[in-house]
């Protein structure tokens, strides 16, 4: 194996790790240091297959990555829970030793489902997909055991996060017009998602969105 | 010098270095926290001291209970001959693989936890039950991480798993880092340090391993300290031998053998200021977020050999 792969491989499990690092944590602001944490991972990772496959374009998407998802919408997120003033609590649904047990049997389900498509491809990065495909699934998991609006987001940017992995490692990544208009998406519902928490909580006095099933057409 | 002469030599060696490595590290953790640090041989002297004083024991005391503390340093003695500490070449290895050595350890504990209980205090069953559930949800993890480092290498026995993994060209394992962070957890939570439990504690409401030697005096206490003393020499130096097994003694290599004993004393230093240095950094967590801490370690461990058939590294 190369080095890169090698590196590649390391900073793929690196990504795992903080996928269930965020299934496992009860501080709103943990999660949003992990996010950073995962979206620096990833874009280490661009950079390592953008370098050793010479793919000029994943140069400017592991910048586009750094600026977006380890600076600015870590920076906006923690702006919306100072203002929310929501900083320690998340609510499961199910206890955490249980939540990771799932995810344990989500990982290999993934493991098991990429292996066969990894065995034909050829590119550099063929063994991490079943990682980029485990961290999506442990994102939906999080946003499904999460009571809060806020975790949820989070869980919904460590999907875009998998996504991005994916493409990156399935075809060294989308074309440059396809990953600037996704970014610009998360980055725009990221703001809107902003403005959603604050109608929730001005409407309900919590950001629980279970009060949201309540919401009848009159 | 035959086989069977150095693995005695070993075990040996293992059972009288191993309170200079509490010594270390309590000296360690005395320099973190600004105390005066006592004496690196302060565990010598404690040995000695409980030796020369008269034991107490319970009039309902049974036989077990006054065999248990043997039968504790016995079980760690046997795995100072088990490990490959200083070399590879161990006749007794054959015989007990990775699996027998997690066996041993377990048999030492249910022999603690029904000592324990054998004089009906409170405090004796509430501390066996307390280190049951810990032993109980440390195994896996354990287990699990030695068959990532056994799948790595093709084999369970200690040995061969320190031959490959010393002689493979350097290669980033992802699965390893995994399994060597499984360990570190498991480690803190089997020889009973802070973020599980605290070796220093004179509160018996917060005891877990304490808490079932409370009713132990003099000589018997001591045998149960220097295994408690032995427990984490063998921890540390498996440790070593799964993820770090660079310098240790090839087989039939007597010379090596200077090296491999520097090698060693430089990772125990290593390691023990480390293991202070974790100490002094966390907190103990409560006794119920325990169970949460350890599925942690398993469920690292398990990554770890999940990753290794993916990207098989």
């Amino acid at each position: 194996m190369s080095l890169a792969s090698q590196l590649v491989n390391l900073l793929a499990a690196l990504l795992l790790l903080i996928a269930f690092a965020m299934l496992s944590q009860r501080r709103i602001l943990t999660l949003i240091h992990l996010l950073a944490w995962q979206g620096a991972a990833l874009s280490a990772s661009t950079f390592v297959v953008a370098y050793s496959t010479g793919q000029g374009h994943l140069y400017y998407s592991a910048v586009l990555t750094v600026v977006l998802k380890v600076v600015l919408i870590p920076w906006v997120l923690h702006r919306l829970i100072d203002n929310l003033n929501v900083r320690w609590d998340v609510e499961t649904l199910i206890n955490i030793p249980t939540t990771m047990l799932i995810g344990i049997g989500l990982a290999i389900f993934a493991f098991a489902l990429a292996t066969p498509i990894s065995q034909m491809a050829s590119t550099l990065t063929r063994s991490t997909l079943g990682i980029a495909l485990a961290s999506v699934l442990l994102a939906f998991l999080m946003m499904i055991v999460r009571r809060k609006a806020v975790p949820q987001v989070i869980g919904f940017l460590a999907m875009e996060n998998g996504l991005f992995f994916a493409a990156t490692s399935a075809t060294y990544g989308m074309p440059l017009v396809v990953e600037l208009g996704v970014a610009l998406d998360v980055l725009v519902g990221t703001f809107i998602f902003g403005i959603f928490f604050f109608h929730i909580r001005e409407q309900f006095d919590s950001l629980d969105i279970q009060h949201m099933e309540k919401l009848k057409d009159r | 010098m035959d086989h069977h002469g150095f693995a005695l030599l070993q075990s040996v060696f293992v059972v009288l270095a191993a309170p200079l490595l509490m010594g270390w590290v309590n000296q360690c953790r005395a320099w973190l926290q600004n105390r005066a640090a006592p004496s690196i041989r302060l565990p010598y002297y404690t040995l000695a001291k409980l030796f020369h004083k008269d034991a107490v024991i319970a009039r309902d005391a049974s036989p077990l209970f006054r065999a248990t503390p043997y039968i504790l340093f016995g079980c760690m003695w046997l795995a100072g001959g088990i490990i490959p500490v200083l070399a590879t070449d161990l006749p007794f290895a054959p015989a007990a693989d990775v699996i027998a050595l997690v066996g041993v350890f377990a048999l030492a504990r249910v022999f603690a936890a029904l000592a324990a209980m054998d004089i009906g205090t409170s405090f004796g069953g509430l501390g066996a039950r307390r280190e049951m559930l810990i032993g109980f949800l440390a195994e896996p993890a354990m287990l699990m991480t030695m068959f990532t480092a056994a799948f790595i290498s093709g084999s369970t026995q200690l040995t061969t798993i320190v031959e490959t993994l010393a002689h493979r060209e350097f290669a980033i394992h992802p699965s390893l880092a995994f399994a060597g962070l499984a360990f570190l957890m498991v480690l803190l939570a089997e020889n009973a340090r802070i973020p599980i439990d605290n070796p220093t504690t004179h509160l018996e409401l917060t005891m877990i391993h304490e808490a079932t030697i409370l009713e132990y005096s003099a000589r018997h206490l001591a045998l149960l300290e220097w295994a408690t003393a032995i427990k984490l020499f063998a921890y540390m130096t498996i440790g070593f031998a799964l993820f770090v097994p660079w310098g240790i003694a090839e087989a039939g290599d007597w010379a090596a053998l200077p090296l491999a004993f520097v090698a060693l004393a430089f990772k125990l230093a290593v390691g023990g200021a480390g293991l202070a240095l974790l100490e002094t950094l966390l907190a103990k967590v409560r006794l119920l977020m325990a169970p949460e801490f350890l599925s942690a370690a398993f469920l690292l461990a398990v990554l770890g050999m999940l990753i290794h058939f993916l990207v098989r590294g």
